[in-house]
């Protein structure tokens, strides 16, 4: 039998926090989101002090304090360089690895054939993860994505080792009968509801059901994750990440912007961010978009739009990306609107490699300056040194991070210290 | 019909990129005596770091270790796959607070400083050691 394992970091971003302060080993934490507005993020002690995700910070700072709750800004610099370590660690380990998020990877355990073997594997793959890096994760094996997704929530209750394997049958359907139908995965709100109208209530339910019935009276979808769930694999390892389809830089702003004077340096901010990002995958755009929105609570002043402009020719060149974020706003941007979040977004993307010239040479295709682009890129990588002058320069960053942890493993000046 | 345009050709029509094509494949002299001597400049990465993925950077903060070439703000280099023995230079948190000691596990564990101003610490049952991985080697940055 193939097995398939998923391997999920326990609280990633509360965990990350705690590798360079052991100090903080039992006391709760809580990570915010860009700007400190809500919980996305939860050590074991701050779930059982009954902080939900998602809350907004402000309705739960008071007393999660008061209780002695230790409280992060996103520090994503440290939570990228350890996923990528963790990540590492587990490519070497097996043939592919499909890296799911920041803090879950699929495993082909393809080489392995008897379910102990897998059982031993997960085990010393937990333990070198969490003595290299310092990171505990747990790890579910099963036939299927579908199951050993399960079967890693449930290793979340199986603390001890943290390991645990679906395999055989009348496991499997044991197991299902436990688990409401809204937590397999890929099954939404909605969807739960439609199928536990049909009488559909715990994943055992959806895995038994009449197969024709799903057809009939649900999508093709479903009916993979039904085969999935009666241990048929449909879906499979993806071994290598697609290459993005969009580029996406947004913020909420602190203060509503209501001045096109104001506002244009720091979307300048998002499309030079945007650029870099582009670069980095080795990829050329041939559409610009930029979106404003006033905030959702202001229902006086209400415009919320996405405006297009597209290249003539595919481009990764900033310069191209500010000029036709500076055209957008010029023509869209309604004076006198507060607007609370803005963003650019990059997309139609075709590979750096590929040189598509077009019929009519036109404007951007003079400017193209590849080598430049990447020396500004290899100058700025660690602090941004080099600015287009249509930058925000002394706010590089219109987020607030009033609470970010140091930079412990990407910059010299935030090392952790020893005495 | 072709043919008869690429004749008529001159120099100053080629596009600026095929011209610089010729410039730069058509090599004049000898070629350096160095080409078949290339290599890779020395990295220090690949000096003081085995496993890259394990590794970590942290500065000191103190004179505890003197004795052993760790100067105050040395960075040092911590592998934590590497399994501390005894006497090895390891960075451990002892009651919430990463020190950066000599570990000795017999006869008694003990962490120990490099410096004679500095008693050894014997781990006492209540206390909670973390070894969080071993110095492999120290930066002592002069200027």
């Amino acid at each position: 039998m193939k097995l398939i394992g998923l391997v999920d970091c326990d609280n990633f971003y509360a965990s990350c926090e705690r590798v360079f302060r052991p100090d903080l080993r039992k006391v709760p934490i809580v990570v915010l989101s860009n700007n400190d507005g809500c919980v996305i993020a939860r050590s074991k002690e701050a779930k059982n002090m009954g902080i939900k995700m998602g809350v907004p910070w402000f309705q739960v700072k008071q007393s999660y304090l008061a209780k002695g709750g230790k409280v992060f800004s996103s520090n994503f610099a440290l939570y990228g360089d350890l996923s990528k370590r963790i990540m590492h660690i587990l490519g070497s380990m097996v043939k592919n690895i499909e890296i799911y998020s920041i803090d879950e990877a699929f495993l082909d355990l393809q080489h392995i054939q008897k379910t102990h073997q897998a059982h031993e594997f997960a085990i010393h793959c937990r333990k070198t993860i969490h003595q290299w890096v310092g990171i505990p994760v747990r790890i579910g094996i099963a036939p299927t994505k579908t199951l050993a997704k399960i079967a890693s929530h449930i290793a979340k209750r199986e603390t001890k080792t943290g390991v645990v394997c679906l395999n055989k049958r009348d496991i499997i359907l044991n197991t299902l009968k436990n688990i409401p139908v809204n937590e397999v995965w890929g099954i939404g709100r909605q969807l739960s509801s439609h199928l536990n109208k049909a009488k559909i209530v715990s994943a055992y339910d959806l895995a038994t059901v009449n197969m024709r019935f799903i057809r009939k009276r649900f999508s093709i979808v479903l009916e993979r994750t039904v085969r999935e769930l009666r241990g048929e694999q449909c879906l499979e390892i993806q071994g290598f990440s697609n290459p993005k389809k969009q580029i996406i830089v947004s913020r909420s702003f602190r203060n509503r912007i209501d001045n096109l004077e104001v506002l244009k340096p720091l979307i300048s901010n998002f499309a030079v961010r945007a650029g870099e990002k582009l670069r980095h995958e080795g990829q050329k755009c041939s559409q610009v978009s930029v979106f404003l929105s006033t905030s959702p609570f202001n229902k006086k002043l209400k415009h919320r739009g996405i405006y297009n402009m597209n290249f003539p020719n595919p481009t990764n060149d900033t310069r191209d990306i500010l000029t036709g974020v500076k055209t957008i706003l010029k023509k869209n941007f309604k004076p006198g609107y507060p607007y609370a979040k803005a963003g650019v977004l990059l997309s139609r993307f075709s590979s750096e490699s590929i040189a598509q010239i077009s019929l009519f040479e036109e404007t951007n295709t003079l400017k193209q300056n590849h080598a430049l682009m990447k020396y500004i890129d290899s100058i700025n990588q660690y602090q941004t040194q080099v600015y287009f002058t249509a930058q925000h320069h002394s706010n590089l960053s219109p987020m607030k991070l009033s609470m970010k942890s140091p930079r412990y493993t990407t910059n010299w000046y935030e090392l952790p210290s020893v005495n | 019909m072709t043919i008869n345009y690429i004749d008529s050709i001159s120099a100053d029509d080629l596009p600026a990129t095929f011209t610089k094509f010729f410039v730069e494949s058509v090599s004049v002299g000898f070629p350096s005596p160095a080409n078949d001597y290339l290599e890779s400049p020395i990295d220090l990465n690949r000096y003081l770091i085995k496993n890259n993925i394990a590794t970590f950077l942290v500065r000191v903060s103190g004179d505890s270790m003197i004795d052993a070439n760790i100067a105050n703000q040395a960075i040092l280099i911590v592998d934590r796959s590497l399994e501390p023995k005894n006497g090895s230079i390891v960075v451990a948190s002892l009651d919430g607070e990463f020190v950066c000691k000599r570990l000795q596990l017999k006869p008694r564990l003990c962490l120990i400083a490099e410096n004679p101003d500095y008693d050894p610490i014997y781990i006492q049952h209540s206390q909670e050691l973390d070894i969080m991985g071993t110095v492999t080697a120290a930066i002592n940055k002069f200027e």
